[in-house]
């Protein structure tokens, strides 16, 4: 006899339907980091269930293991209430699951029709693509979720809605049972969202399960009819929406201590040193104003494209603004560029370390002398001794692993990886250090010690702008937040102000 | 002494040994090998002043190889080369009808190429177009303004002081040619391993945008690289000139793969981010020495086409066989 899935705290009504796809108590453990600790979670037919939780609370890797991208270490996938393992994408796509994801993987140079066909399209008798099935087939499927599309426009052509629907095309393409959105509407824009809505509500009449993953409180409660709620790997609480409060999901969501994992500090705050006044861009974020001082922690939330990381790398020069003016220690300073940028002391740790932090096939001690060559030089030729001392003495200040300072960064963990970025900064001197979700992918060793040097540094008067969106850490680290949404400061919190509830409402908007 | 603990090494392996198992090192050994191969094949190979004419194989090519790596190391190519050859010949060759002297001759031939180098230049990191696309396009429009101008004339009558540059010698049998692209070899080898000029090169060879984001001026040292083969064929220009004594709308065809063979063949990653001087120049010797040897059996230059393609697909593919013969 199997243990029916899904009751936990549930009031939700299991009598009567049997859950078309579950989790029974799954669990999933990457080196260093238990991702999912025995978490169950059932989708039923006709219904949407909303997943809440943090960012690292687990809710990629459950999309993951329901499309077979995971493999889980304990527990067992159910369809129909029958155990049945997914060991590749394709097994849970022949069970009718399928997921649209937070960036749509979609062909840019492709028709429409043959991006929601790709790897499965109609063929004539010659085994060749039948193109006019395909574009007949296509067209179908997509006046049928209501997007007016035509199926030979390559997807290049369309705008950023259109590709979401033209994913969700795909999505159901495969006679999808199961439909999975992994934050759908984060990229879209109000009237896009509407439409979005829709679709999922007709998603819902044809029957389909619907797995809804969002941060957004309003439209949970809007089309959700199950809630459940993921914090660190765990289920927390799951049930009716309609039997809960917005305030009892964000406890559920942040609940928890976050005092003691990070370093206690004594912000000695001086003077200003970066002042922001009207920064805009004509789309990404407006009206970006602040004050930084010496010493200071400043954290910047929000949720995934709230403009935070856009914001910064228009304020390091990457982006150019439409109007706004920036001044270093009260006198204006004018920046179009990176090496602007850095020559007035702003430089910035982006979040993909790979592509823009460092050069992975460059060793240690060129990557971190990059933006200091004149300072290792003398007429324009490099000193090798001064750029060795240099990288060395910055490497151990970080506690860098490595086995030489000639390793290739590619060659480091992530954590260490970091460290020669936030290195490489550190040997320019700068005045305002810009750390853009600096723990990311980093594990549990390397982010204290991150947050520890982070510390170190306002506390030898560096200014310090933190960007993240992991709520324990925002809160830990930050003397002041500002919070963003839809591009725009909604809040600036300080003190008091200071709590997991008040920053999650400022970033939804309730 | 030195008392710090060191908990880092700065290196695992010396410079050195990282040179002995290199690209550099193999080429070395092939260019040995065919010098031997060819003092058999032929008995008027080991002469001084044969070989000295060999050198005239790929001095000039060399000189453009050398600004041509770097561009390829940034991750860029300029296949225009061949036809700014052409217009900057052209143009001394109108000059001369001109009566314009040699040192005037020497400044219209850098001049043009510098002006040809900054106009990739501005089209390549001004608007953000493909370089091999633009080049593709300015090698057609610079060959094409010497044919217009020249159609099937040719302009001769330089001035005798003028052939100096493609016909002098220095000293014995060291030719004025040889020893300019001794002098830019070395330039450029140390502008690229010991100038902060090079770092940036390289950083922006291998991730543009990381290069960006740590503050290199990217655009800027692109265009300072456009520049610089523009230059240099210039300077190729003025050489060849000299040395054909005429100028013809024909000249130089089909140098720039040669060049780019020469800059592939000494080690260049064509996809950017690494190669060395040091690799170009020897791959500068193999060229000279395998088409002065063919030369010498009197081969034909169509066969010598398919020896030096042959080569540089065997040496390249032969490090790639080693491993996969060794790992199996």
């Amino acid at each position: 006899m199997l243990q029916h899935p899904g009751i936990t705290t549930t009031d939700v009504d299991t009598t009567k339907a049997v859950a078309v796809l579950a989790l029974d108590k799954v669990t999933k453990t990457f080196p260093g980091v238990k991702a999912l600790s025995e978490v169950s979670l059932s989708l039923y037919p006709g219904k949407v269930t909303a997943l809440i939780g943090e960012n690292g609370a687990g809710k990629s890797t459950v999309v993951k293991i329901l499309t077979g991208i995971y493999q889980p270490d304990g527990g067992q996938i159910l369809v129909d209430d029958k155990p049945t393992p997914f060991p590749v994408p394709q097994a849970a796509a022949t069970h009718g699951v399928t997921a649209i994801h937070q960036e749509t993987v979609l062909f840019d140079e492709l028709s429409v029709a043959e991006n929601i066909f790709l790897g499965h399209a109609p063929r004539n008798k010659f085994g060749l693509i039948d193109l006019a099935a395909m574009t007949e087939k296509a067209r179908a499927l997509l006046s049928g979720i209501g997007a007016d599309i035509d199926p030979a426009t390559k997807l290049k052509d369309l705008g950023i809605a259109s590709k979401h629907l033209v994913a969700i095309g795909r999505a159901l393409s495969i006679d999808a049972r199961v439909v999975i959105m992994d934050e759908p509407t984060a990229a879209l824009s109000h009237k896009e969202i509407e439409e979005l809505h829709e679709l999922v509500e007709s998603l819902k009449a044809q029957g389909k399960a619907i797995l809804f993953i969002s941060h957004k409180f309003d439209e949970i409660f809007r089309i959700a009819d199950n809630f459940t709620v993921f914090r660190d790997g765990q289920l927390i609480g799951d049930g009716a929406i309609a039997e809960v409060t917005e305030a009892a999901l964000v406890k559920m969501m942040v609940g928890r201590d976050v005092s003691q994992i990070f370093p206690q500090r004594t912000p000695n705050v001086a003077d200003t040193v970066l002042s922001v006044a009207g920064y805009s861009h004509p789309t990404e974020f407006e009206d970006i104003s602040f004050e930084l001082r010496k010493g200071e922690i400043l954290g910047f939330y929000g949720l995934v494209g709230a403009g935070r990381s856009e914001f910064m790398q228009a304020l390091f020069g990457i982006t150019r603004t439409s109007a706004g003016a920036a001044e270093i220690d009260g006198a204006p300073v004018q920046i179009k560029s990176p090496a602007d940028a850095v020559d007035n002391g702003i430089v910035y740790v982006p979040e993909d370390r790979g592509k823009q932090g460092a050069i992975l096939d460059l060793p240690i001690f060129q990557n971190v002398s990059l933006p200091s060559l004149g300072r290792i030089s003398s007429k324009g030729f490099l000193k090798l001794a001064e750029e060795f001392a240099l990288a060395r003495s910055y490497a151990e200040r970080l506690d860098l692993r490595a086995a030489s300072l000639d390793t290739h960064v590619g060659n480091l963990s992530g954590g260490n990886q970091q460290k020669v970025v936030i290195a490489k900064w550190l040997a320019t001197q700068p005045k305002v250090i810009i750390l853009d979700e600096p723990t990311k992918g980093v594990d549990i060793g390397s982010k204290a010690a991150v947050h520890e040097f982070m510390a170190e540094l306002a506390a030898e008067g560096l200014a310090v702008i933190m960007v993240s969106s992991e709520i324990p850490e925002v809160l830990g680290m930050s003397d002041r937040v500002i919070v963003m949404r839809e591009g725009r400061i909604v809040a600036e919190l300080a003190d008091d102000d200071l709590k997991p509830e008040t920053l999650v409402r400022h970033a939804a908007g309730i | 002494m030195n008392t710090t603990v060191r908990s880092i090494p700065d290196r695992l392996r010396s410079p050195f040994e990282q040179r002995l198992k290199s690209w550099e090192s193999l080429l070395l050994l092939v260019a040995i090998a065919i010098f031997v191969a060819n003092s058999f094949a032929s008995p008027y190979f080991l002469n001084a002043w044969n070989l000295s004419d060999a050198t005239f194989n790929f001095t000039e090519k060399a000189m453009i190889a050398f600004a041509m790596a770097l561009l390829i190391i940034s991750g860029e190519i300029d296949l225009s080369v061949a036809a700014i050859i052409a217009l900057a010949s052209t143009a001394m060759g109108a000059a001369v009808q001109m009566g314009v002297g040699t040192p005037g001759l020497v400044f219209i031939g850098l001049s043009v190429g510098l002006l040809c180098g900054a106009f990739n230049g501005i089209l390549v990191t001004g608007m953000g177009l493909p370089s091999i696309v633009v080049t593709i396009g300015t090698m057609s429009l610079f060959r094409g303004i010497s044919f217009i101008v020249l159609g099937d004339q040719a302009y001769g009558g330089y001035p005798a002081s003028f052939s100096y540059f493609g016909q002098g010698y220095v000293w014995w049998v060291i030719s004025f040619e040889f020893v300019l692209f001794a002098i830019i070899a070395v330039i450029y080898a140390v502008l690229l391993r010991k100038a902060n000029f090079g770092r940036a090169v390289y950083a922006i060879g291998n991730n543009p945008t990381g290069a960006m984001f740590s503050g290199i001026r990217v655009q800027r040292v692109k265009f300072i690289l456009f520049l610089l083969t523009g230059l240099m064929s210039g300077i190729a220009a003025v050489c060849l000139t000299a040395r054909l004594g005429s100028t013809r709308p024909s000249i130089a065809t089909g140098w720039e793969l040669e060049i780019v063979t020469m800059v592939v063949l000494g080690g260049v990653s064509i996809l950017g981010g690494s190669g060395t001087i040091v690799g170009v120049v020897i791959a500068a010797f193999v060229m000279g020495l395998v088409t002065f040897g063919l030369g010498l059996l009197n081969v034909p230059g169509i066969v010598m086409s398919i020896v030096i393609g042959g080569l540089l697909i065997g040496v390249i593919a032969l490090p790639r066989l080693w491993t996969m013969w060794r790992s199996r």
